[in-house]
């Protein structure tokens, strides 16, 4: 695995995140090309299915992007989502898979500026870590 | 409900290291309510399965179906055309579906994904409790609707032991001691009365002490 | 009367009784118990003998009263509903019987959780009030709890519990009727710190004519340090130790609060005498029974009556 570039899946919620996510943009803020968005109408929307399936496909990281705390559009999703965030934690853990590979993360539409450090910041940690080992697997079966 | 919990996956995953095709049933009744074998925790499962066996340098492949009650034959029978194609069956449902799966099909090795825990109630989302313990002879006409077998820890039937404390029962302060709540409810009820009365001894011929029990309707029996 | 007990004469008799406890070793030693009871010689006229209390593994309350009845004393068989069904039960109370064991006392038991096998089936066949109602069904009609005749059956003097200071409060003396409704002889309270509280649950008692109907002995313990009393205080169920009692405690030195509590106990007996409806005292000094012949004498309860 030399060169690595590591595969992240952000899923961001409508509200927030992914209009962050734009206001970066025209605000000519660069964020690393490693991280996927995949907008959801509410953080609280993504489904354990959603991650574990991420990883499974070969994901290296997974973020789940949502309001500020308070500030869910539908009330609690934010919250949802955390608790969902950690419950899929302990499974990556039984599973074998590093749970710091996942996490959840929150702010406003207007934070453009969070957004892309979030990016940064998730793809460098997942690029220090590594493939996760569903991706390192996948990658040696292809080979052999 | 019955209510269920996922066993360990590393347990699960010592079951099927032999096999390379496996069959996971889940069930859409008790165990998709409590969120531990529905088509969600099927899915769930069949992944982190597939993960933790790749991660291993293994493969296997899992084919997922919930069935809409796993404890009826009738239901059981779907997986007739899936089973040819399987090495084993890992059955996300209560006791009573792994061991009908099990039942039909006699030389396919089964196994539970879950535990089976007991029968209860939702007390808010996500929380279950334990309810009943059918011990096939109701008490709750006489204690308030309130179980002093499933819920008092000593199974106490004429009131309460001498570690009750503001509500509380002995084993733990995330415990209610049944029998302050039948009390409240006898007291809300006008039913005071009811617990000067001594419960006899209960005969537990009807909960389990004579052997495994059996209904027969003979109306519906054919 | 009702049986032989020695523990029936004393009290039909009038007199102020008192027992104490001896909880057999956690190991086969047969002299530990033969130990414990020599301080109590004379001094009490019924020893409880534990029934692998707080959950514990130890020597059984059969066994070990068997070996103090050797020894001369008068051993109150203890019996929990947690570690048998009824047919060990019944087997045992014929069993102690017929070892000269005339007095028992029915119990629930500490749930496992607190004990060493906390892995273990809690049975609970039966509950304490149940058991009561099989002893004396046994003694008085001769009957096994199933129904079926005995032969020889055992005159067992019924004792119980009762904790006044558990909730819910109001509960607390229609239990107590309960326990006498089922047959209960008599009863050994929890250990008693707050006596105004036990005062108030006496007039409750009273008022149901309770202390007609059965002997009520009234539990104490000294309390060996304010570490002791705070453990009491905090943690365990169902037990009141008011925060003055703490205090006084705390106020003396290391070396000097085993005295204090022994005076505590003391004058506990002292005012629990003046309640109407005490018939007697039973004195739980937990691993320190060297120390109950101090308080029997001190509270001015010998010699004991010879019935």
């Amino acid at each position: 695995m030399d060169n690595f570039e590591p595969v992240i899946v952000a899923f961001c919620c409508h509200y927030c995140a992914y209009t962050a996510a734009d206001m970066a943009g025209s605000q000519r803020l660069s964020y690393p090309p490693n991280v996927k968005v995949v907008r959801v109408p509410c953080s609280g929307k993504v489904d354990a299915m959603h991650i574990v399936k991420a990883f499974e496909k070969g994901a290296d990281g997974v973020y789940v992007a949502g309001c500020l705390e308070g500030d869910c559009h539908f009330k609690n999703g934010n919250s949802k989502a955390a608790r969902m965030v950690a419950y899929v934690s302990k499974y990556m853990e039984e599973i074998g898979i590093e749970p710091e590979r996942l996490a959840m993360v929150t702010m406003s539409a207007g934070m453009g500026y969070r957004f892309a450090q979030v990016a940064t910041e998730m793809t460098e940690k997942i690029r220090r870590m590594g493939p996760s080992p569903i991706h390192a697997a996948i990658a040696t079966g292809k080979a052999a | 409900m019955i209510t269920a919990e996922r066993k360990p996956l590393e347990e699960l995953i010592d079951y099927i290291r032999p096999f390379r095709r496996l069959l996971l049933v889940g069930c859409n009744e008790c165990v998709t309510v409590c969120a531990a074998g529905g088509r969600k925790e099927v899915g769930l499962l069949a992944s982190g399965l597939q993960m933790a066996l790749l991660k291993a340098g293994a493969s296997i492949e899992v084919r997922e179906h919930t069935l809409e009650r796993q404890c009826d034959p009738e239901y059981v029978e779907e997986l007739v055309p899936m089973i040819d194609g399987v090495d084993a069956v890992m059955s996300m449902a209560c006791g009573c579906g792994v061991q009908e799966v099990a039942r039909r099909f006699k030389d396919k090795p089964v196994f539970p994904a879950l535990n089976t825990k007991f029968m209860g109630a939702s007390e808010r989302q996500g929380v279950w409790a334990e309810r009943c313990q059918g011990c096939g002879d109701c008490l709750l006409g006489k204690t308030g609707g309130i179980c002093p077998i499933a819920r008092c820890a000593k199974q106490l039937m004429n009131g309460p032991c001498g570690g009750s404390t503001g509500g509380h029962c002995e084993i733990g302060d995330d415990v209610d001691c049944a029998w302050a709540l039948i009390w409240e409810r006898l007291k809300a009820l006008g039913l005071q009365e009811n617990y000067v009365e001594i419960t006899p001894a209960k005969d537990w011929r009807s909960g389990g002490g004579g052997g495994p029990r059996k209904i027969i309707r003979e109306d519906l029996a054919e | 009367m009702k049986t032989e007990s020695k523990l029936e004469k004393v009290l039909a008799a009038g007199h102020l009784a008192v027992t104490s406890e001896c909880g057999p070793p956690r190991g086969a030693m047969p002299d530990k118990v033969r130990e414990k009871g020599k301080y109590l010689e004379g001094v009490v006229d019924g020893v409880n003998v534990t029934d692998n209390q707080t959950a514990m593994v130890r020597m059984s309350s059969l066994a070990a009263s068997v070996i103090l009845k050797q020894e001369g004393h008068n051993p109150l068989l203890q019996m929990v509903s947690r570690d048998r069904n009824r047919l060990a039960m019944q087997a045992d109370i014929i069993g102690a019987y017929s070892l000269g064991i005339d007095t028992m006392l029915c119990l629930s038991g500490d749930h496992t959780k607190f004990g060493d096998h906390p892995m273990a089936a809690n049975v609970h066949d039966i509950d304490s009030i149940q058991m009561i109602q099989m002893v004396k069904r046994m003694r008085d009609e001769g009957l096994f709890q199933g129904g079926a005749e005995i032969k020889s059956p055992p005159k067992m003097f019924i004792g119980a519990a009762a904790n006044p200071f558990a909730d819910p409060f109001e509960l607390r003396v229609l239990r107590l009727a309960k326990k006498i409704a089922a047959g209960a002889d008599f009863i050994q309270t929890q250990c008693i710190f707050n006596v105004d509280k036990f005062e108030l649950w006496m007039e409750g008692v009273r008022a149901m004519g309770l202390h007609k109907k059965c002997y009520i002995l009234a539990g104490v313990t000294p309390i060996k340090s304010v570490g002791a009393a705070r453990y009491m205080k905090n943690k365990v169920p169902g037990m009141d130790v008011p925060q003055d009692i703490v205090d006084r405690m705390a106020a003396q030195p290391k070396e000097k609060q085993p005295e204090e509590g022994i005076s505590i106990c003391v004058e506990t007996i002292e005012r629990l005498k003046k309640v109407e409806g005490v018939a007697g005292f039973h004195i739980m000094a937990i691993d320190w029974e060297e120390k109950v012949g101090e308080i029997v004498e001190r509270a001015g309860l010998l010699p004991r009556p010879v019935v």
